[in-house]
């Protein structure tokens, strides 16, 4: 086995057992330090990939600034293992299994898609200068469109927050 | 396979890595030491002076009794996050020293060995990620601590560290601008025999020090640890080394974010005023690596000594005031000059006068 196989088995067992235990652990805060687990296991794919800016765009903004928004939130409400309710609905249970096979379904549909081979730290697609070069060429309208989408929700933010005082 | 690594590159990496991380635990040493005699000159006494000749064996002695204290970890508390806390903060301050080029090369035993312990594409933006991190440490030790206080100092810590980042982020946007580059080593080189970014970068340097001082809770923007509002802010509960731990992580980040600024701005390890390629040819590799890195080292204790100027001189913000010096007057001010750097940039690609 090479190195890069034995980092790709590492990294997947890391990222798909933090994500289990991100669902199983009965104290939220615990439940986000395995997402950014998670978050780092699937940076280090991207790593693998060759896709180093990719990589770091996912720590910087998922690990380094949502995932401390969401531990704002769940510090200030004091949410702990005993606040959670004992027994959840049952209808949660079906929704949740149900919702979890369409996934699965449409995951392994898209691998049979796929063409099986990857490239392993070849390619240069994800490093920044191919990136930027594709987004404000080929792709510049739907970037424009999508960063009209960001200040709306940046406005919606600030009129929402103004509203309580 | 397995067996097929480099192994002297292994090597010369690791050897690399160890003298780093000793040179910045030993300056962050050495920082606690000169703060306190910089701040007793500001205020007119002497400063510790029993330890050793000039009390140089100071922060040994101050080492020692952190070692010695009792361990107190708290009855409420989660245990493995309050050790996770402080280790989390200490390790993030140690990594973000892997990109930063602290001399060209060496030549030793028939090798070219790059001082930069990683040369990676993405350079700078790794130096982000890693201090983004930076706000677990905080975080997860003011929760696990269990206690009011901690938890509102660990929120004004992640609050502000946040705030921060965005205007911190956006002037460096500009630089990038400029340079044309995310690595270092390419900035510095570039910076090597022609003017320093700070000559075509002054506003984008004056927001990025602010942040920078934001980043590292350094005072006017030491809020987290407010002790006439807070006690001792994020590490009220903490004693013993887990506290010298955190303590120790802000001087090892005041010491990294000092060689981070003289390389983005100050031109790195470059000797002002000395045409660097024909020095090459006179000393030769090894001392010119000497050299550089002794220059690095003196911009390094110059932006030391600002910190500890400015934390000695100025008092500390209000809340409000921090907030609204961030969002209010800094990004706008960094999106201003990022403009203005897009705008400057066009006309001379262009050729356009006016």
């Amino acid at each position: 086995m090479s190195v890069t196989q034995l980092l790709f088995w590492f990294l997947s067992f890391l990222a798909i057992g933090g994500a289990l235990m991100v669902v199983i652990s009965r104290n939220p805060v615990h439940s986000i330090l395995f997402l950014i687990i998670t978050f780092f296991a699937i940076s280090g794919h991207y790593i693998l990939l060759n896709a180093q800016f990719l990589a770091i765009v996912n720590i910087i903004v998922y690990a380094g600034a949502i995932m401390v928004l969401f531990l704002f939130v769940v510090m200030l409400m004091n949410l702990n293992a005993d606040t959670e309710p004992p027994h959840k609905s049952k209808y949660l249970l079906y929704g949740g299994t149900i919702a979890g096979a369409s996934l699965m379904l449409v995951l392994v549909a898209a691998i049979k898609q796929s063409s099986g081979t990857i490239e392993f730290k070849t390619g240069n697609i994800g490093l920044i200068n191919t990136l930027g070069k594709t987004l404000f060429t080929d792709y510049v309208f739907p970037f424009e469109i999508s960063s009209v989408l960001f200040l709306s929700a940046m406005i919606g933010a600030v009129v929402i927050s103004k509203k309580e005082a | 396979m397995l067996l097929t690594v480099d192994l002297a590159l292994i090597i010369e990496k690791l050897a690399l890595i160890v003298v780093v991380v000793m040179s910045s635990l030993v300056v962050a040493m050495y920082t606690t030491f000169a703060e306190r005699k910089v701040a007793a000159v500001l205020q007119d006494r002497s400063g510790p002076n029993r330890a050793g000749p000039f009390g140089l064996l100071q922060p040994l002695a101050d080492g020692l009794k952190l070692f010695f204290k009792e361990e107190i970890i708290p009855n409420f508390s989660s245990k493995f996050l309050f050790i996770l806390g402080p280790s989390l903060a200490m390790l993030t301050a140690m990594m973000t020293g892997a990109v930063i080029p602290w001399g060209d090369k060496v030549h030793f035993f028939g090798r070219d060995i790059s001082l930069q312990i990683a040369d990676i594409n993405i350079g700078i933006l790794y130096v982000f990620g890693v201090v983004s991190m930076g706000v677990y440490g905080i975080m997860i030790g003011s929760w696990a601590s269990n206690n009011k206080y901690s938890l509102m100092g660990g929120l004004r810590a992640a609050s502000q560290i946040i705030s921060y980042e965005l205007a911190m982020g956006i002037a460096l946007i500009a630089l990038l601008m400029v340079t044309g580059t995310l690595s270092l080593k390419t900035m510095v080189n570039q910076q090597l025999d022609s003017y320093w970014n700070v000559v075509k970068q002054p506003l984008g340097f004056f927001i990025f020090l602010i942040c920078v001082f934001a980043e590292c809770n350094r005072t006017p923007f030491d809020l987290p640890e407010a002790e006439n509002e807070l006690i001792g802010g994020y590490h009220t509960e903490y004693s013993s080394m887990k506290l010298g731990f955190y303590l120790f992580a802000e001087y090892i980040n005041m010491f990294i974010s000092s060689a981070v600024m003289a390389s983005l701005f100050f031109g790195g390890y470059d000797i002002p005023l000395v045409n660097d390629a024909a020095l090459l040819e006179k000393v030769g590799t090894n001392w010119m690596a000497a050299i550089h890195a002794g220059m690095l080292f003196v911009k390094i204790a110059f932006f030391l000594f600002l910190f500890m100027w400015v934390r000695w001189t100025l008092p500390r913000f209000r809340y409000d005031q921090l907030m609204r010096l961030g969002w209010k007057i800094l990004i706008p001010l960094a999106l201003f000059n990022m403009l203005l750097t897009g705008a400057l940039i066009l006309v001379k690609q262009n050729g356009w006068s006016f």
